[in-house]
């Protein structure tokens, strides 16, 4: 664990991996040391977002370091199925990548488990980790300038879905209807951390 | 209900709060005022809770009329105001009757001011905060010519001081306090001295999400890609052009380029009042490289 500090408004602590980061992450949402305004969990690393009136990093830091982190993700039980129609533009391109056929890049996008490692990018984006380690792929050299609510991509070892029309470089495999994110439903967002996500083919 | 019909809305004007933090896990950023100290004096002045809404106003130009006697304040850039006509001074307790027009003028100096109403902006609240975020597309819509904004119920709290002292606004160079940031370590032996050794110009490229800057390059010592974490308000991110970006009030939740330098939280504030073509200079808080 190392702790790199943001001036008087955060904390950012680097881990091992992201196992790593999502047990101190299940640890520390449950009860944020005093002065801690928000959590910020990615892939590597663990953001506190601190109050500078109230928090002093010096405290916070041994208060992290005093925690018992969280074996496994923090999970809320939850399911989530995830209807696809599988004919994303990049679809070949990622066969090409991995040298698997377009079927068996469905096949196993299908077949795993995946889990909302961390948000961010933008409201309802969660980042799906999990997967299986043949589909991780590169982001694509040039990022699209708009690519359309719904779409299902791959970058790195994680898979997402847009939630909204938005600028992005993930490589697009296919689409999906379901509304990932509502702002007036509650809770806004399908893709929390810790929800565990199944992907199914639909025609 | 009473009520503020818009009239004008300048280049930029959107109802702030004291924003939406804790929902970072499902990619939501805390957005907010961009001049947090300006924002809660305008809603003092009025007697209203700190975090009542307000309008942020860029660069003047926003013109109200009142649907009942309002009581009003403007904080923040300093613009010319006028009242039923006359002249009105900024940080002041302002009495606007029953169907008069509140107009404020271009400011002089600082780029944002504030609109604060007794009762407050009463538009509903999105995923519990009133603010419009530009990046997330959160919140109310920007206002617009027509748009009639309801005004909330007065608190019980009477406005306390008819005027504010207010420190007067740089008109040349915006000094700023920063210290070393979480990836200083990915540049150059010289980069943080090159950062704080001649003033970055604020370039027009710039809003609620950030500031780009202009000035010397911040090289860097490791290329490879850095996977993206989590980012502050007062963030210096570098990216491949070498000039940083100065992040504000509605900044991403995440990044991918490292973070040389954070201004301290008390100078992002004082950095969201830089106009386009001002000069910001960076002085290490310390006074030293850790």
């Amino acid at each position: 664990m190392r702790f790199l500090r943001c001036a008087d408004s955060g904390l950012l602590i680097e881990l091992a991996d992201l196992h790593a980061v999502q047990a101190l992450y299940a640890a520390l949402a449950e009860a944020p040391p005093e002065g801690v305004t928000d959590l910020v969990p990615a892939a590597r690393t663990l953001l506190l977002h601190l109050d500078p009136q109230r928090a002093d990093a010096a405290r916070i830091e041994a208060a992290v370091r005093a925690v018992e982190p969280r074996d496994g993700a923090r999970t809320h039980g939850d399911l989530l199925r995830v209807p696809v129609v599988y004919d994303g533009a990049d679809l070949a391109e990622v066969a090409k990548l991995t040298g698997l056929t377009e079927r068996e890049v469905v096949h196993r996008h299908t077949s795993a488990e995946w889990t909302v490692a961390f948000g961010g990018f933008a409201p309802g984006f969660g980042y799906l980790a999990g997967g299986p380690a043949e589909l991780a792929v590169p982001r694509r050299a040039e990022s699209r300038t708009k690519v359309p609510p719904g779409s299902v991509g791959l970058a790195g070892a994680f898979s997402g879905i847009y939630p909204r029309e938005s600028p992005g470089g993930w490589q697009l495999i296919g689409r999906t209807d379901l509304e990932i994110w509502r702002v007036d439903r509650d809770p806004p967002a399908l893709l929390r951390p810790g929800v565990r996500v199944r992907f199914q083919e639909v025609a | 209900m009473s009520c503020l019909e818009v009239l004008a809305a300048g280049p930029l004007s959107t109802i702030q709060d004291l924003g939406r933090p804790g929902l970072a896990e499902i990619g939501v950023g805390p957005s907010g005022a961009a001049d947090g100290g300006a924002f809660r004096l305008a809603n003092r002045l009025v007697g209203n809770d700190e975090g009542a809404a307000a309008i942020e106003v860029t660069l003047g130009g926003l013109a109200v009329r009142a649907s009942r006697d309002l009581t009003a304040a403007v904080t923040g850039a300093p613009c010319p105001i006028t009242v039923d006509g006359r002249g009105a001074a900024v940080n002041s307790v302002l009495r606007i009757p029953s169907g008069v027009e509140l107009r404020m003028g271009t400011p002089g100096r600082g780029l944002r001011s504030y609109l604060a109403v007794r009762g407050g902006i009463a538009v509903p609240p999105v995923l519990g905060s009133r603010a419009t975020d530009v990046l997330a597309g959160l919140g109310p819509d920007p206002l617009a010519p027509g748009m009639v904004l309801p005004v909330g119920p007065p608190p019980d709290r009477f406005p306390l001081v008819d005027l504010a002292p207010v420190a007067a606004y740089p008109a040349d160079e915006i000094v700023l306090r920063v210290e070393p940031g979480p990836r200083h370590d990915w540049f150059a032996d010289n980069a943080l001295t090159a950062l704080v050794s001649r003033p970055y110009e604020v370039t027009s490229d710039s809003n609620r999400i950030g500031m780009r800057l202009a000035g010397p390059a911040l090289e860097r010592s490791r290329t490879e890609e850095l996977p993206s974490e989590g980012m502050v308000a007062g963030a210096l991110q570098v990216p491949p052009s070498a000039r940083p970006t100065l992040f504000l009030a509605d900044h991403p939740v995440t990044g991918g380029y490292p973070v040389i330098a954070v201004v301290t939280a008390a100078d992002v504030a004082k950095a969201a009042q830089a106009r386009p073509g001002q000069r910001v200079r960076f002085r290490f808080k310390t006074g030293r490289i850790r």
